[in-house]
């Protein structure tokens, strides 16, 4: 059965040997922090909050459904309701009107949360450097990860999407 | 006092519920305030903005030909109408007409990008709706279309492949087949859906005499595509005002009689059929070969664009010929990316039957190489100014599934 | 009814009508319009019963400066009228259509949102797609493309061709 190998995680008597490894697996043992077992759970099943917004958010319901399955990473649920979520992924255009509603989503979700702007327009603004849309959700609210594209393929998103657990595993910590 | 005395003693008062703009069913940031009693809707009233973009004002600051990619990300699930409403009002405003490959290849990428925006339709309905299985299988027949598409245009939405005089690049060796392979495989899924959803008790209680809007009440509200022909009158500008060649294409206009959502869920589901004979009939028109953009060098995109290794950009031998054989290339080019067209005088009207209704462009030049005016009718925003008449003394539950039939897409009615 | 027979018909009735390019189009005066838009419906041989679009076109240093324009089509007949109404730009108001073409409320909103244009008589007339409170009217040719004041920050974004530095 294959183990997955998260630094600082120690296995009981003997750490480094693949049997002992296998063994202490199959008692079912591992020892680590509390910190790193709770990151490792975080990452495994985020929530996204249902944020689509305009062309970037097709594609995330393309990369939600079977094709380029977002289940694999335990994201398929997309809560509608923000107190249930910790991930917004801004998919798409923000308008002056919509600023407001992004801001108070993201001030209703608990915390931890991470934000993933999507696409360039949600990044910088994208093609449209105008009066109507909202230069970067940097602005409004603070992003972890930017995926660039217009629209993103499916696999960018899910590359940024990867990038995200790694970052939330590195940071782990318990707030 | 009586029980009758007690309940006639219980103040009532109606309820202001606000729907979105963040919601899982309003199809994007629509946002209704409702007005109710219990369940039952008083009033409702459709608040839009939410997206948007500013695109009619940035196309006034950009060349012709940057047009195309800003007006294709309106109605952002059927961006070849977009282009095709665009190129064709800026060609009559030249008084040039794209070669017949290219009108052939126009039509095959709407009347795919069609299907592709009915089963977008179909999969998030469904899933509003609670039938959650029909969204994966949607979304998995739309995968096979946007792999045409990117196969051809290097994109898989919001493509920017139809220009000015004609289409950008050719069908690449292998999409001809691909799309056979498609039109064989679709007619069998369709039929899947129906036995899914055409005959079950809950889809036909939750859509049947739902969402009745008759046929003048519909031409009085402007509404046009399958809600209008749901009520029975075969509006389709297809049909009515043929461009593109569509005069010679056999195609049915599916019309309905009962006008409420199940009507225009079958008409959907129908038109996808219909949508399937006309791309067959493009593909055996398309054995003839032909040049893709209009030959005038003062109208013609300048680039050769090819497949290479690296995906789609400029052909090798193209950026040799105008990097080192030919300065007058180069500095023709160089004019064309960056001034491009300079568009004669006047105004155009140009309308599309978009998979949500007559989508139409308004553009106004005044003879400089930039657009004076343009603007876009998009279907959904005259379409949705129907829900509070569709919606009023229903359900709120009737709500979602009304706005799931009338399939607006914001990105179109907020621009 | 073909553009050419059409041009003629409504020649007949409003004489500043040309035909170019296929369409028609007639102009007409700011108090002429509700009164033609009404006979243009119920003439059973123009039959206009659907109106596709009410906006607006922007020509700062003309006068009249804004141009409204109604594109209106037949169901019955299968043909197109475009109407056209010049608004000075000391007063720019114009009737409004509503009670005719109820599809009209929208559009009018919008071009009241985007260009600042008022109509009388519009049952709600309140800004459509900007926020509410927004000052000016973008899509008027006086006006830049836009910088964007950024809501949390209190900063100012210049527009993307000002952006140096």
């Amino acid at each position: 059965m294959p183990v997955e190998r998260i630094e600082g995680v120690h296995l009981g008597a003997a750490s480094g040997a693949p049997e002992a490894t296998e063994e202490e697996v199959r008692r079912g043992i591992l020892l680590t922090t509390l910190d790193r077992a709770v990151s490792w759970a975080r990452k495994q099943s985020m929530w996204p909050a249902t944020f689509g917004l305009a062309c970037c958010a097709i594609e995330m319901m393309s990369t939600g459904a079977g094709h380029y399955d977002l289940a694999r990473w335990g994201m398929e649920l997309f809560r509608a309701s923000p107190r249930q979520a910790d991930l917004m992924i801004v998919a798409g255009r923000v308008s002056q009107k919509m600023a407001p509603v992004l801001r108070r989503i993201y001030d209703q979700m608990p915390e931890p949360k991470w934000v993933i702007s999507m696409g360039v327009c949600a990044s910088a603004g994208g093609m449209f450097t105008n009066y109507a849309v909202v230069q970067g959700v940097d602005t409004i609210v603070p992003v972890d990860v930017y995926v660039p594209g217009c629209p993103p393929r499916p696999e960018m998103l899910m590359y940024g999407i990867l990038k995200l657990q790694q970052k939330v595993r590195r940071e782990g910590r318990i707030r | 006092m009586s029980e009758r005395e007690g309940v006639s003693a219980v103040r009532q008062e109606t309820m202001i519920v606000n729907m979105g703009p963040q919601h899982p069913s309003t199809h994007g940031v629509l946002r209704l305030l409702l007005e109710l009693d219990g369940e039952t809707v008083l009033a409702c009233r459709p608040v839009v903005g939410y997206l948007h973009t500013g695109i009619e004002k940035n196309t006034e600051y950009r060349t012709w030909q940057q047009g195309v990619t800003f007006v294709t990300r309106a109605d952002y699930l059927s961006p070849f109408f977009n282009e095709l409403a665009y190129t064709l009002a800026v060609e009559r405003l030249l008084g040039i007409e794209a070669p017949p490959r290219a009108q052939v290849l126009r039509v095959l990428f709407c009347e795919l990008n069609r299907i592709a925006s009915h089963l977008v339709w179909l999969a998030t309905s469904g899933m509003e709706l609670g039938a959650v299985s029909v969204m994966l299988y949607g979304f998995r027949e739309r995968e096979v279309i946007l792999d045409i598409f990117e196969m051809a245009t290097g994109l898989r939405m919001n493509h920017a492949y139809l220009r000015i005089g004609g289409v950008v690049m050719d069908l690449p060796p292998g999409a001809e087949e691909k799309i056979r392979d498609f039109c064989a495989m679709l007619p069998g899924r369709i039929a899947e859906y129906e036995r899914l959803l055409s005959r079950n008790p809950i889809w036909l209680e939750r859509n049947v005499g739902v969402g009745v809007l008759s046929a003048e009440d519909a031409i009085a509200l402007g509404v046009t595509g399958p809600t209008l022909r749901a009520a029975g009158v075969p509006k389709d500008v297809r049909r009515d005002e043929p461009y593109s060649g569509y005069e010679t294409y056999e195609f049915e206009v599916v019309t309905r009689e009962a006008a409420d959502c199940y009507a225009r869920y079958e008409i959907r589901l129908e038109e996808m059929r219909q949508s399937l004979r006309i791309v067959e009939q493009c593909l055996e028109r398309l054995r003839e070969p032909g040049p893709v953009m209009v030959e005038d060098p003062k109208v013609a995109w300048p680039a050769r664009l090819e497949v290479g290794p690296d995906g789609i950009g400029n052909s090798p031998a193209y950026v040799r010929h105008i990097m080192e054989e030919s300065m007058e290339a180069l500095i023709h080019h160089f004019k064309m990316v960056t001034e491009g067209v300079h568009v004669p005088a006047g105004e155009v009207y140009q309308p599309v039957e978009s998979p949500r209704g007559e989508l139409g462009m308004y553009v106004v030049s005044d003879g400089e190489h930039r657009p004076y005016r343009v603007r876009i009718r998009d279907p959904s925003f005259v379409n949705l100014q129907a829900v509070p008449k569709m919606v009023e003394g229903g359900l709120v539950a009737d709500v979602i599934a009304v706005i799931a039939s009338v399939d607006p897409v914001m990105g179109g009615v907020d621009r | 009814m073909r553009p050419e027979e059409l041009a003629q018909r409504i020649r007949a009735e409003l004489p500043e009508t040309i035909l170019a390019r296929g369409e028609v189009v007639a102009v007409v005066a700011r108090e002429a319009l509700v009164p033609t838009l009404e006979r243009l419906r119920a003439d059973p041989e123009t039959a206009f019963d659907l109106l596709s679009q009410v906006t607006a076109t922007d020509w700062p240093g003309r006068e009249p400066r804004f141009w409204l324009s109604y594109d209106l089509y037949s169901t019955r007949h299968r043909h197109r009228l475009r109407v056209k109404v010049g608004l000075p730009e000391a007063d720019p108001r114009a009737p409004s259509v509503a009670g005719i073409y109820p599809t009209a409320d929208w559009h009018e909103r919008e071009v009241y949102d985007l260009f600042g244009v008022v109509f009388d008589g519009h049952p709600d007339l309140r800004r459509i797609l900007l926020p509410e409170g927004w000052e000016g009217h973008p899509l008027r040719k006086t006006e830049e493309i836009g910088g964007v004041r950024t809501r949390f920050h209190g900063t100012w974004v210049p527009p993307v061709d000002r952006r140096g530095g």
